[in-house]
């Protein structure tokens, strides 16, 4: 799950990270009030949305009056943005915040992320802030100091040292940033985040630091037990189908194509769309009933599949296990009445025949897959018409 | 032979009076598994499907001399309940349990290495359809019915993809020595190179398959040591060909972050260090068939 800038930097600075004074605003006079409140004399307007590459896309302006303050809102809010990182729809800005700008001398990188290869929180940082941090490995990769936490005992103050004196601070900087790099990790422990990325911190004349962009992403798995974050979910900011997956226990991902994918497992999912590629289609969505396909689950999944109005041809592959093919061909007959798009039924495992004799009894315009190529040829010649 | 659970592995069940613990339970009995006894604190003293249930698996393992265990536990617990069994001694624990947080998995897989290597305990999973030695035992929740005994193992992150594999190679008449699912989460307790190391000993075993999906190190790392330290061919496969950039699908793990994580460089990587790539997931049975044919 993802978070907005501003929620990134409540989160972080209740862990002691240093972030400039900000609001959020949801209208332009808002925004100029906001900026009035903070006082100062610049500030940065910030388009909220759950992507990078905000500022290359202008949604980000420096401002030196209410009167900007309050244009640059007016020009975020209610719009989408679309960044390098959002796909051509972009994401919609719903709010913006309104931050105190301060001069400052250098710009460094900070980063944490769950490493899958040493199964540990690492934590790296660049003295190259500012830049993304794909373009810093590439071509500067000694630049970036890094550190794994020993999950025994967490991050040691010796090892945020180690970074903050890599990164050529001064002893004044130096315990600063040792404090916000233990910050971050206690963040990312105590609130079971997979990433948190600050970029760029900023180290201002007077040797503080500065988080001036805050980003965090969180397991979903760990939601359960971090109700602070489950709460920031903002649905705004996702795939509207894939929240109302997500609502009936269903694991959805909308894609460009225009065939209909609803499989159990997510494997076998994906093994799936590959073949229907590997035909010469494209899947229109992943989608994995999971293990219990009810004729509730499986006709949820065909109510979110057609709403992707895309979809020419469904394709249903269920290799059943403890679900059986019988109930699960049951479910099917029941969504696939008065169903528009031609639609192929792969059923294998527990009961495969007579799940099939259901489909074939029912009179309905239901094509029968025998096994996983079969199924995905049929379903592109039917996408076809 | 297999690897990792036969006939004679006495198996108890952590989670054991739950209902769907209940269920696979039963199924793992028919299937000849020799299920000891089961574990739900508070029950101890109780009979469940006509076998002990125990309050700790401290009691159940004194008890019963069990050596491995299926944890069916809930997500909140489900940590806690790996490092019980590990505390007391089990050589073996297969966890079903889909949505344990990726940070209990990091403090799990630590936690087990407080003891020696040649006794921590082997973890299998989470988020996986379990252990089937075909024909012997069952330590999970697959259909014990597509599986034949025969001399291939399977290894794979997926489970439906993994039986879609055996139903593809029972269709050729090829079976099964074990078939390991490691689970689709980012960390899990034991990777496709644990598994490969024990199908490369086991005497039964003449070739394996290895079915991986995006994200993730393992494929590559496994595909590495194939090249450096086996004998017996591997057939390779890694599904999520057509699956965007930074989206996650399904599986925890399952997510291209980093390079090196979408399928098309997997596959590559398997290629370059010798695996029999299968040209596609409707091609798994026959790739194995052409592999067996080279080593015959």
């Amino acid at each position: 799950m993802d978070v907005h800038e501003y929620q990134a930097k409540e989160l972080l600075s209740g862990f002691g990270v240093p972030v400039p004074r900000g609001s959020v605003a949801y209208s332009p006079d808002q925004a100029a009030f906001v900026a009035t409140e903070l006082g100062g004399w610049h500030w940065a307007v910030k388009a909220q949305v759950h992507a990078g590459g905000r500022g290359k896309a202008g949604g980000v302006k420096l401002c030196r009056t209410y009167h900007e303050v309050s244009e640059a809102a007016k020009e975020m809010l209610g719009k989408r943005l679309v960044t390098h990182q959002t796909g051509p729809e972009g994401k919609v800005c719903q709010r913006v915040y309104v931050e105190v700008a301060e001069p400052f001398d250098r710009e460094l990188y900070l980063g944490l992320v769950l490493d899958r290869k040493l199964q540990r929180i690492r934590v790296f940082a660049s003295s190259e802030g500012g830049i993304e941090i794909e373009e810093v490995a590439r071509n500067n990769p000694d630049s970036i100091r890094q550190i794994q936490v020993e999950p025994a005992v967490g991050l040691q103050p010796f090892q945020a040292r180690e970074i903050a004196f890599g990164l050529g601070l001064n002893i004044k900087q130096v315990s600063r940033a040792v404090s916000t790099i233990l910050g971050c990790y206690r963040a990312f422990r105590d609130l079971d985040a997979t990433m948190v990325e600050i970029n760029p911190l900023v180290v201002t004349k007077d040797n503080r630091l500065l988080a001036l962009d805050a980003k965090m992403s969180f397991d979903d798995n760990a939601l359960f037990r971090r109700p602070a974050v489950a709460e920031m979910r903002d649905p705004a900011q996702e795939d509207p189908r894939e929240a109302q997956a997500c609502q009936h226990g269903l694991n959805y991902v909308g894609l460009n194509g225009d065939i209909g994918c609803i499989i159990n497992g997510a494997g076998l999912a994906m093994a799936t769309m590959d073949m229907i590629k590997h035909a010469g289609g494209e899947p229109a969505n992943f989608l994995d009933v999971g293990g219990g396909a009810s004729p509730e689950r499986v006709a949820e999944a065909f109510r979110l599949v057609l709403s992707d109005r895309n979809v020419k041809a469904i394709l249903v592959n269920i290799f059943a296990g403890i679900n059986r093919c019988d109930w699960v061909a049951q479910g099917v007959v029941q969504a696939a009445a008065g169903l528009k798009v031609p639609l192929i039924v792969r059923l294998a495992g527990t009961n495969a025949e007579e799940g099939n004799r259901i489909i074939g009894a029912s009179g309905l315009p239901i094509v029968r897959a025998h096994d996983l190529a079969d199924a995905a040829r049929k379903a592109v010649a039917a996408a076809r018409g | 032979m297999s690897i990792l659970i036969d006939e004679n592995t006495r198996v108890i069940v952590q989670g054991f009076t739950g209902d769907k613990a209940t269920f696979h339970a039963k199924e793992m009995m028919a299937y000849g598994t020799r299920v000891v006894g089961g574990v739900t604190p508070g029950k101890g003293g109780q009979q469940h499907l006509g076998r002990p249930v125990f309050d700790t698996v401290k009691d159940a393992v004194k008890a019963t001399g069990a050596e491995a265990s299926l944890a069916f536990v809930p997500p909140p617990y489900a940590g806690d309940a790996l490092m019980e069994a590990a505390d007391a001694g089990l050589r073996l624990v297969c966890i079903i349990t889909d949505g344990i947080p990726a940070q209990d998995m990091m403090r799990v897989k630590r936690y087990l290495m407080r003891y020696p290597r040649e006794s921590r305990t082997m973890v299998v999973g989470p988020n996986c359809a379990g252990i089937i030695s075909a024909g012997r035992a069952m330590l999970g929740i697959m259909p014990g019915s597509i599986y034949v005994r025969g001399n291939v193992g399977i290894v794979s992150r997926s489970g439906t993809l993994g039986y879609e594999a055996a139903a593809q190679m029972k269709a050729l008449g090829i079976g099964v020595t074990t078939s390991v699912g490691i689970g689709g989460d980012p960390i899990n307790g034991s990777s496709f190179l644990d598994h490969l190391a024990l199908f490369e000993k086991d005497a039964d075993t003449k070739a394996v398959v290895m079915i991986g999906e995006i994200g993730g190190p393992q494929e590559a790392e496994a595909s590495a040591w194939i090249k450096a330290n086996m004998g017996k061919p591997v057939v390779g496969y890694v599904a999520g060909l057509t699956a965007p950039k930074g989206r996650r699908m399904g599986h925890a793990g399952a997510i291209i972050s980093a390079e090196g994580d979408t399928a098309a460089e997997k596959t590559d990587i398997m290629r370059s260090f010798g695996l029999h790539v299968a040209p596609s997931a409707a091609e798994l049975g026959s790739a194995v068939a052409k592999a067996l044919a080279k080593v015959a």
